[in-house]
């Protein structure tokens, strides 16, 4: 338990993990306890969270509902145009207040007894207040300013839009570091549009996703698509910058010329290396050059930002319970965008989503592990691969982002050690045991 | 050719379809189309939005080839089953040898894998929105768009609808 904090939901006293982000008790995917210390100190705590795009609520009025963690919220514009985000639950009884995904309203009003709220969530109107025909209204020491909607930080980096429950949470700048900004410099450089959203409901902890968005290691291992077609992309050059706390990873990737990556591909035996099929269509790669390489960061906590090819997509991952999350891909591409531009878009846009071609694995990697995982609270995994440190490398065989990612989330959980000079705790691997100074990189 | 006959041939089709699916003979799938055609999986949501990103997009047979060899030697997923029941089918329009054809669906899917064997769920609902034409006297979509009214789909899409 964290010393210097109260918090309301404490950890489980049957936690055992010691001072070690490389290895991560199974406990922290299932257990209620730990799911409600997090919406408390992770999603509630002093980080932003991702809810929407600009780009999505480009008029005066336009609303879109999220979620930060589990916790409802709206998202407006006022007729000014600043952003605003207040917790969509009422103030007088607890009904959500706004019903609806996305919409354009000037004022917000709860229907069970019609309490309005405007467009930063101040209460503006209740029902027979002063009574009516002589009863009894509200008390004379009622105040309406006293009971308005939870209202969050807002902040916006390049047309996204990250709030945050506490006030006094860093500058967002800040929060995403340079090299998470110097990826959304890249995609979104010019104004954006919004192609589309598609949904997926995936029965896993959402930080088993967490870990798969910050784990290049698997990318041609799990992914089969471009290896079963012929297209060798398991000796893809690239690397993984991390931001100084590790919480986010920004992966790159290019490829390597047709023959260092065919004889690469050709003298390892992985189930990976086929090369009897061709695409029917290969429209389907078909793109143009836009971007070089491949870029997925993932930002901590619930946003992975994917240029692949010519496919722009957002991925804001929403807890649903210890044991599911909700993951919701907007695409974009760019208002000036020409027709062809467009249809490339949209053709690649086959390649990732619930049916991506090249990506469908991802969400079913986190279920297999749920499904395993369900009696042993107390065992771990293990994530060494290019070692026990947290930083950026020049590879893609790493797992170094889920280290950097556990790091982080011991420290804002209060997980005793966290950000510490890690200490020995018994023999590991044979005792071969190298200490990193977590806290100096 | 009269409206029962029409009619009667956008049942055949349909239900050769969807047995072809449920029945696993995907190699066969792409025979239903012309070649271009379009096969989309749309969610209403990007439709009433008029939002262009589908979950899947082929417009050539190739592309839809592509996806059954993809589903069978590339793609890792739980190993299923789709059952499809259709609904309320309707020639909606029949011009220059094209007929506009609306159908409701439910796919049930089942799960053949170790953890969930012989687990069904419903899986998606909707409506396919097609158009149908004659190519040497045999029916074929030249394009089939897929409603999706379940935008939130479980776990993944692979089989296709
Ligand atoms: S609960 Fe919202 S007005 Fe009563
Ligand atoms: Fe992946």
């Amino acid at each position: 338990m964290s010393g210097a904090v109260n918090h309301q939901f404490a950890l489980p006293v049957s936690l055992q993990w010691p001072d070690d982000a490389a290895r991560v008790p199974y406990q922290v995917f299932l257990d209620p306890a730990m799911y409600a210390r997090e919406q408390e100190c992770l999603f509630r705590g002093p980080i932003w969270n991702y809810v929407a795009l600009e780009a999505e609520l480009p008029n005066p009025q336009d609303f879109k509902t999220s979620f930060v963690g589990d916790t409802p919220i709206v998202v407006t514009r006022d007729k000014e145009g600043g952003l605003h985000a207040f917790v969509n639950r009422c103030a007088h009884r607890g009904a959500l207040v706004c019903r609806d995904l996305r919409g354009n309203r000037p004022t917000h009003v709860c229907v069970y007894h019609q309490w309005s709220y405007d467009l930063h969530g101040n209460l503006t109107g209740v029902p027979f207040r002063k009574g009516v025909n002589g009863a009894a209204g509200m008390p004379e020491d009622f105040q309406p300013s006293q009971h308005g909607l939870r209202q969050l930080q807002v902040a916006t980096y390049n047309g996204l839009i990250f709030v945050s429950f506490d006030p006094q949470v860093e500058p967002l700048t800040e929060y995403l570091g340079p090299d998470i900004r110097a990826g959304l410099d890249r995609l979104f450089h010019r104004p954006v549009q919004v192609l589309g959203h598609s949904r997926q409901f995936i029965s896993a902890n959402w930080k088993l996703y967490a870990e798969n968005t910050r784990d290049p290691y698997h990318a041609s291992l799990l992914h089969l698509f471009h290896a079963t077609f012929g297209m060798y992309r398991s000796s893809q050059g690239g690397g993984v910058a991390l931001d100084a706390r590790g919480r986010h990873s920004s992966m790159h990737a290019y490829r390597k010329t047709e023959t260092e990556e065919l004889s690469a591909y050709k003298n390892t035996d992985l189930r990976s290396y086929q090369d009897k099929y061709a695409l029917a269509d290969p429209t389907l790669l078909q793109g143009r050059p836009e971007f070089p390489g491949l870029m997925i960061q993932a930002i901590f906590p619930n946003l992975t930002v994917q240029q692949i090819q010519n496919t722009l997509a957002v991925r804001q991952s929403i807890p649903r319970g210890p044991e599911q999350f909700e993951l919701v891909f907007t695409f974009f591409g760019y208002e000036d965008d020409d027709a062809e531009m467009r249809a490339i878009r949209r053709k690649q846009a086959n390649l990732v989503g619930p049916a991506g071609l090249i990506s469908m694995e991802d969400g079913h990697a986190t279920e297999i592990v749920q499904q395993a995982i369900q009696c042993d609270q107390e065992a771990t995994s293990i994530a060494i691969m290019g070692g026990r440190e947290v930083g950026g490398e020049e590879s893609l065989i790493t797992e170094t982002g889920i280290r950097g990612f556990w790091r982080y989330y011991r420290e804002l959980l209060g997980i005793a050690g966290a950000g510490k000079v890690q200490k020995e705790h018994g023999a590991q691997e044979n005792g071969t045991w190298t200490h990193e100074n977590y806290a100096s990189r | 050719m009269d409206t029962r006959e029409l009619r009667f041939t956008v049942e055949e089709l349909l239900h050769a379809y969807v047995r072809c699916i449920d029945s696993d003979r995907l190699e066969e799938w792409p025979e239903f189309f012309t070649d271009p055609c379009v096969y989309e999986v749309m969610p209403r949501e990007n439709a009433e939005q008029g939002l262009p990103i589908a979950m899947m997009y082929c417009d050539s047979r190739g592309m839809l080839r592509d996806r059954v060899v993809a589903q069978r030697k590339a793609n890792i997923y739980a190993p299923h089953g789709y059952r499809h029941l259709l609904s309320a089918v309707s020639v909606t329009g029949y011009a220059d040898g094209a007929a506009s054809v609306h159908a409701n669906y439910a796919v049930y899917r089942t799960f053949f894998d170790a953890v969930h064997y012989g687990h069904s769920e419903l899986f998606s609902v909707g409506e396919y929105r097609d158009t149908i034409v004659f190519e040497n006297g045999v029916a074929k979509f030249r394009e089939k768009r897929v409603l999706v009214d379940t935008a939130r789909i479980l776990s993944l899409l692979v089989t296709p609808l």
